[in-house]
């Protein structure tokens, strides 16, 4: 099909000496196959010339084991027959290059992910198996070539998408550690979720207390480029060189930087307020969750960062008169387009947060049916000093303060109805602890009933809190309501549940229930991350590298995630996610320069026709046609592309090298698993 | 159905992407999820490189199955790799319908990261309908055809 070796190599193939060395894993690989037998078929292999096994391949004595025998035996090439590549590659080759060979030249057999974890109660069978992956592997290692990888620049400045309050502590972080980073807001104001908070679990800390002055922090720190009512609109490049295309929203109004840029002195929106109540038109407030009004020229509340205006065209009728009360300012301007910027980073961090699950899915409950039944984000609006009602706890149906409420624990959550969410929220039994907790204090002789599957208090301080809960007079009743019914004229509401402790069906008449609401990943966030080539796992939730051990990274190198994102988590645990995050991605970043993975193409001249067929498949348009010694050759720019191969899948004269998966090494590794082993 | 000759087990070469189906089938391993262990993988960092003749060459060489696997559409690591594979894809279909082999022997899925029950069932099903199908005639000790080859 093609030359066993790349173009660019000079020298003969010499004749390969390959050593393999089989972990027992303890009794993960070794308990489901027999290591011996393995070990005897290996050494009757072709260009195998060492042959070892060991109980630990990746710890220390392992490693230096295969160190040792690269030089003993004159090594060629490395096969270590273990667990995944995608956990221990990176160890493996290192040890080869501690043994002076290329890390390139090593090649991983899984035996233990995809053999002896799978296949548990058939010993013969994957003994069987592993045999045929160390042959497909050494097969490969015996045509594996030195590779180089480039070394690349890092664009000295971070990204991180999403300004809830674990973007803003990324991008808190980055700029102290003296990181020119880009904050992208989609709303208007950074905060996030936390700022519709009231007071915060298990401290009880005042949301906004603890927050604002974080936003205020964001807003003034030098390094951070704030970006509000922006989206992430393309992305090219790789980890060091992203370039980054920002959709920057028009707001209709101006910032004093701005204005002053377009030479109005003086000029521009300081927030005053001048605008809102000429403003014909009133709309709900999405942040007091619709349950307040404001003006289609609008701030959702008083402490937004930055302190400036927006212009919802939806519903502005273009009038006019903001403009006439903004007066000198010239702040506001209806004619404003939404504006492209690049910018250029090396590294980012999404960190796009949660939204809601829509709970009147779930039918049986009634919300938006009854009038008295709300959700727990609504509850901290109307319990928030700063809410619609100035803190004061109120029916939606007939403003009455309610003395008997009720808190339906996993609405949504741990459902596997398929209307649900098969996963746990992780929050909302201790926020609706706190919710309880605030309802005691703020109302003499008011009673919570939380209606619970079981209470999920892992944090820090959050079992006592618990327990503190109890203590303060709330009932507790275990179970899952099955049905909320309203009463045509009370209003009032009455929970069918199962007391699952007791053994017996309740029916319980309250004032007003309260749904802790399952939390989602956004439908934008699942845009942002395709264009960042993150994965998702199957709930949606962004996908780390790692679960455990690489739990901020994700698979596409220079960019990670922070915060809930990547799943629900209360602030502490999101907090900490970011910094983590932050810490992360600075670190390419402070080194200067990333090596890049040498998977790339290259062009065998001699076979290429010049067709142009790979130019048009190639994604990132690495390649192009140039003259060459008059005649027309494709030709790679290196660093552009990024080793999917797709064009040397389709090339139909073979004429395109993939680096460390060339077409005669894969053949290679067809032919010792058809033609190899026993037939 | 005939019966399978015995002492055959069939040969299924999986081919499969690193940053989807493969780290798929290291989740079912991580979750101990039992599957037959009559596949053999080989892994590519995208199925968008796989050319034809990778599977053509594993037909003639005896394998009773191919199975390719890559992230779902949309969710390429390289964008779009997988709807390059799955077009090629229907090109080797028809090429085997030509040369008399089933073209239930190459399957296509795609099993995202995250999916490792999916990739025990879709290896079971494959392993399945290759025993419903016998070994391929090109197979090199049982096929109807060996001597051919
Ligand atoms: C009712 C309720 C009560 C809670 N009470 C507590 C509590 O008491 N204590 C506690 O620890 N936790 C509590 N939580 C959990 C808390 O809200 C989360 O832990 C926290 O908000 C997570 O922060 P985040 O930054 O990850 O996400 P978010 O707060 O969701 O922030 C994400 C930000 O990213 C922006 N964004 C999203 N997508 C994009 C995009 N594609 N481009 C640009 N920007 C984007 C969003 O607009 C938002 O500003 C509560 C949650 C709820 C629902
Ligand atoms: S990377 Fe999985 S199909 Fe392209």
């Amino acid at each position: 099909m093609a030359e066993a070796v790349s173009p660019t190599t000079s020298k003969k193939p010499e004749t390969p000496r390959i050593g393999v060395f089989i972990c027992h894993c303890g009794t993960n690989i070794a308990g489901s196959i027999d290591i011996d037998a393995v070990k005897e078929y290996a050494k009757t292999l072709p260009n195998v010339a060492y042959v070892d096994d060991y109980k630990y391949q990746c710890s220390m004595p392992g490693q230096v084991n295969i160190r040792e025998q690269i030089d003993a035996n004159k090594l060629t090439g490395v096969v270590v027959a273990a667990c995944t590549p995608r956990l221990h590659e990176p160890t493996f080759r290192a040890a080869s290059k501690d043994g002076g060979l290329n890390p390139f030249r090593f090649e991983m057999a899984n035996i233990r992910e995809q053999n002896s974890w799978v296949h548990m109660h058939d010993r013969e069978g994957a003994t069987e198996k592993a045999k045929d992956a160390v042959r497909i592997a050494v097969a490969k290692a015996a045509l594996l070539e030195d590779l180089y990888p480039k070394s690349v620049p890092v664009e000295r400045a971070a990204m991180v998408v999403g300004a809830g309050v674990a973007g803003m502590q990324a991008a808190l972080d980055l700029a102290n550690a003296g990181i020119k980073t880009y904050l992208i807001e989609k709303e208007p104001s950074i905060g996030g979720r936390m700022s519709q908070l009231d007071k915060t679990f298990p401290t009880l800390d005042c949301s906004q207390c603890i927050l604002t002055p974080k936003m205020v922090d964001v807003g003034r720190a030098e390094n951070i480029v704030l970006m509000v009512n922006s989206e992430v609109e393309d992305v090219e490049g790789y980890i060091g060189n992203f370039d980054v295309t920002i959709r920057r929203k028009a707001t209709g109004v101006l910032s004093p930087e701005e204005a002053e840029a377009k030479g109005i002195v003086g000029g521009g929106c300081t927030g005053c307020g001048d605008c809102g109540p000429v403003c014909p038109v009133t709309k709900p407030n999405e942040f007091e969750m619709n349950m307040a009004p404001r003006k289609a020229i609008y701030i959702y509340h008083p402490q937004v960062v930055p302190l400036l205006y927006t212009i919802d065209w939806d519903s502005c009728v273009k009038c006019g008169l903001c403009v006439e009360a903004c007066g000198e300012k010239k702040a506001i301007d209806l004619e404003m387009q939404d504006e492209l910027v690049q910018v250029k980073v090396g590294t980012v961090i999404l960190a796009t947060g949660y939204e809601v699950f829509p709970i009147e899915n779930k039918e049986e409950w009634g919300y938006k049916r009854y009038d008295n039944v709300i959700t727990s984000l609504e509850f901290e609006r109307l319990i928030c000093a700063s809410g619609p009602t100035g803190g004061h706890l109120v029916r939606p149906s007939d403003g009455e303060t309610p003395m008997r409420i009720g808190f339906v624990l996993c609405a949504g959550s741990r459902d596997n109805t398929g209307i649900g969410k098969p996963y746990c929220s992780r929050f909302c039994c201790m926020y609706s602890l706190k919710h309880a907790h605030q309802i005691i204090e703020k109302i003499p002789g008011a009673v919570p009933y939380i209606f619970y599957m079981d209470i999920r208090s892992f944090g820090k301080m959050y079992e006592e809190f618990y327990y503190r809960i109890q203590d303060e007079g709330a009932k507790f009743i275990r179970g899952r309501v099955s049905n909320i019914q309203e009463d045509p004229v009370t209003k009032n509401v009455t929970v069918y549940v199962e007391d699952t402790l007791l053994g017996r069906p309740m029916e319980i008449e309250l004032d007003m229930v309260v749904l802790a609401a399952a939390v989602q990943p956004t439908e934008l966030t699942n845009k942002t991350r395709k264009l960042f080539g993150v994965s998702c796992s199957q709930d949606g939730w962004l996908l780390e590298a790692h679960p455990k051990l690489n739990p901020c990274g994700t698979t596409t190198a220079g960019v990670f995630l922070a915060g809930a994102c990547q799943g629900p988590k209360d602030i502490p645990d999101s907090v900490a996610q970011a910094e983590g995050a932050a810490s992360a991605a600075s670190i390419p970043i402070h080194k200067g320069e990333v090596e890049l993975e040498p998977y790339y193409a290259m062009c065998i001249e001699e076979k290429c026709a010049g067709c142009g067929m790979c130019v048009n498949l190639c994604p990132y348009q690495a390649l192009s046609l140039v003259e060459k010694d008059g005649r027309t050759v494709m030709q790679v720019t290196e660093a552009k592309c990024k080793g999917c191969g797709t064009c040397g899948g389709f090339c139909p004269g073979g004429a395109i090298w993939m680096n460390h998966f060339a077409t005669p090494q894969i053949v290679a590794q067809i032919d010792a698993f058809l033609l190899g082993g026993e037939q | 159905m005939a019966e399978n000759p015995e002492g055959w087990k069939p040969k299924i070469l999986g081919l499969v992407c690193n940053w989807c189906s493969y780290a798929g089938a290291d989740l079912a391993g991580g979750a101990r999820m039992q599957y037959p262990p009559d596949i053999r993988i080989v892994r590519v960092m995208c199925t968008g490189r796989l050319d034809p003749l990778f599977i053509m060459k594993a037909f003639t060489d005896g394998a009773d199955a191919v199975l390719v696997s890559g992230c779902h559409f949309g969710d390429c690591h390289y964008l779009e790799g997988n709807y390059k594979a799955a077009k090629r894809m229907f090109l080797v279909k028809s090429l085997l319908k030509n040369i008399g082999l089933d073209d239930r022997r190459l399957r296509m899925t795609f099993v995202s990261a995250s999916e490792g029950a999916k990739w025990a069932k879709v290896v079971e099903d494959v392993v399945n309908v290759t025993h419903e199908l016998g070994p391929s005639p090109f197979n090199r000790k049982y096929g109807e055809l060996k001597e051919l080859v």
